[in-house]
């Protein structure tokens, strides 16, 4: 029979850790009940963890859908006493999360957009050209990393109220303002991240393209940044997902100078409900809230849960 | 060409450079500054102190308490999530059965895969809005609810978690409290970072061990962690990172953010604090700087420690 040619011929497919097949193993046999023991013992381990993390999330969800009076009466089931849509109604239009969600996606789409751009271009130049000053400014960046923000909230601050008394959309409130500052605090991990990528890369194609009389610039958009790609996925998915995480910047920008409505975005909107809760007490909005907060991203991911998890991953693990 | 050059990285460099030189370092260098002067934040008067406030640093109490607790978060975050999700990543990759074709995932691993990483795209705050409620101190709590039930906990004498600030194994319980909750919330990212890192080591390798009659938990001990090393470190220093930085957590979960009477303190609680309510702004800003160098006494620790020849598989 022709199983070792048969196995030898195969290649071996990425996600199967498994030996050659067929391989005679001593102690077959007792193997096969171990196998049972550690299959067994692997599920019981996997299926405990599986519910540690399906459970609270299904019974938020499910709360959401609860009136009040079930709440309180019946906290722990996960059947609703009939479906109260209501909760989430209320909690998108008198509870803004409508509103939250519109200005987090307007946010998002400026800053993660540019803190891509901006990103990639600094690591680029900072990984694969000698200048004066190439290592102090890349140091410069690195340092962003372990500074505590709350540091510099006061200063930020008054940085920012100043800037919007001369340029209004650079002010305290405003979505321009708060792409910048995002951006900003984004490009320190971002730089990082790109510009070890970016020394990994071949130079060989860029070579020839500079051979061929590309520019600089077209060298850098037409050849590396695609050649960039997976490390360009995996960081944007990291921009994204710390970007809608963040709060404590909101927190601190989009405060009400003058009087006019906060434009605040959700993880922002969703701390401030839920600190207010206590004279409030709806629990059912807060819980719709969170739902509404919480399964959009939950989907998206479901959905491309092989990049996701490949972009994440391949990013740090490497 | 030289010109060129020089042109182009001015280009390129120009508006990322001077965004973060604007929006990070000038804030930070004031705050450097502000950490010198006994300025309180919101009046006018600001005299300068010198180092003043840096001595005053190493006498407070409630900053060595928030160090200590900072250090807590520091070993037990990345020691416990690695080890857990080491052993998750190990049931999922050696655990099935290997009868048939080796040593293989078991039945389903791509679904506890994509349930595990949940978490990681919940963000922070719907995390500890969720968890307060599962802490709620009342039958209306996950776990209290739960466990007043089946008859384990007191109707009268619930759970306090978060706000209960009795020390268990030397550490207040609610840092454990909150320490569960980023454990939760980090160990399925890095079972999924271990578990591709395992399906990278060549089967031969596996094969080999098992021919020599290695036992699964032998074969983990002496083959895949060995080769796992770059991975766990370069997960060590990222969970360092989230480690120092709990103050989501402290924020929202517990009493008066960072109470009860201070036992949950950690450096950025107390640095707000300090600025926000004591009006103390300089002295917050000489905090703040202190924890910024051991930041980053601790990443270049950490960066030369992990920064090792990498084993070419």
């Amino acid at each position: 029979m022709s199983t070792v040619t048969q196995a030898a011929g195969r290649p071996a497919r990425a996600g199967e850790p498994s030996v050659t097949r067929h391989t005679p193993r001593p102690g077959r046999r007792g193997r096969g009940l171990s196998d049972r023991i550690w299959g067994g013992f692997s599920h019981l381990f996997l299926l405990v963890w599986t519910v540690m993390v399906v459970y609270p999330l299904l019974w938020v969800v499910m709360s959401s859908l609860k009136d009040d009076r079930q709440i309180i009466e019946q906290p722990l089931s996960l059947i609703p006493h009939g479906l109260h849509w209501e909760n989430f109604a209320r909690a998108w239009g008198k509870g803004h999360i409508g509103a939250f969600f519109l200005n987090t996606v307007l946010v998002l789409a400026g800053s993660v957009t540019l803190t891509m751009l901006l990103g990639s271009m600094a690591a680029y130049v900072l990984a694969r050209y000698e200048f004066r000053g190439n290592r102090p400014i890349y140091y410069m960046f690195l340092a962003g990393l372990t500074l505590p923000i709350y540091l510099a909230a006061v200063p930020l601050f008054k940085g920012v109220y100043n800037t919007g008394v001369v340029v209004p959309p650079l002010g305290p409130n405003k979505h321009v303002m708060l792409i910048l500052v995002y951006v900003a605090w984004s490009l320190s991990f971002t730089v990082f991240f790109m510009h070890s990528f970016f020394r990994t890369l071949p130079t060989s194609i860029a070579e020839a393209a500079f051979v061929d009389g590309a520019s600089h610039a077209k060298v850098f958009f037409n050849v590396m940044l695609p050649m960039a790609r997976p490390g360009l996925i995996s960081i944007g998915i990291f921009n994204v997902l710390g970007q809608w995480n963040q709060w404590y910047l909101p927190t601190l920008l989009m405060q009400s100078v003058s009087g006019e409505p906060k434009h605040q975005v959700i993880a922002q909107g969703l701390i401030e409900l839920s600190v207010n809760q206590g004279y409030r007490s709806d629990w059912s909005g807060l819980f719709a809230g969170v739902t509404m907060a919480m399964l959009p991203v939950l989907a998206v991911y479901i959905v491309f849960q092989r990049q996701v998890q490949a972009g994440l991953t391949a990013g740090i693990g490497k | 060409m030289r010109h060129g050059v020089a042109r182009f990285v001015t280009g390129f460099l120009a508006l990322p450079v001077a965004l973060y030189l604007f929006y990070v370092v000038w804030p930070f260098a004031q705050a450097a500054g502000y950490s010198l002067t006994d300025w309180g934040g919101y009046s006018d008067t600001q005299n300068f102190v010198g180092l003043d406030n840096y001595v005053r640093l190493f006498k407070d109490e409630l900053v060595r308490k928030a160090f200590w607790h900072n250090v807590f978060f520091l070993v037990t975050l990345p020691l416990i999530t690695i080890t857990l999700a080491l052993f998750l990543a190990f049931l999922l990759n050696v655990g099935g059965r290997g009868n048939r074709a080796g040593v293989r995932g078991v039945f389903g691993s791509a679904l506890y895969k994509v349930i595990f990483f949940f978490p990681i795209t919940l963000s922070l705050v719907v995390i500890a809005i969720m968890w307060q409620q599962v802490y709620r101190s009342d039958d209306q709590g996950l776990i209290n609810g739960v466990l007043m039930k089946i008859g384990l906990v007191d109707r009268d004498n619930p759970i306090a978690f978060t706000a209960d600030p009795e020390p268990f194994l030397g550490v207040p319980a609610v840092l454990w409290w909150l320490l569960l909750i980023a454990v939760w919330s980090g160990v399925g990212f890095y079972m999924v970072l271990f578990s591709a890192a395992m399906q990278s080591i060549p089967k031969d390798i596996y094969e080999a061990a098992l021919l020599d009659g290695a036992s699964r938990v032998h074969t983990f001990f002496r083959v895949t962690l060995p080769l796992l090393r770059d991975t766990v470190a370069v997960a060590w220093v990222y969970l360092g990172f989230i480690a120092l930085d709990m103050y989501a957590l402290v924020f929202v979960m517990t009493p008066s953010q960072g109470g009860p009477n201070h036992a949950s303190e950690i450096f950025a609680s107390v640095i707000n604090f300090t600025a926000f309510q004591k009006g103390q702004f300089g002295y917050a800003c000489a905090m703040a700087v202190a924890l910024a160098i051991f930041t980053m006494v601790l990443a270049a620790l950490q960066l030369r420690i992990t920064r090792r020849d990498r084993i070419e598989l």
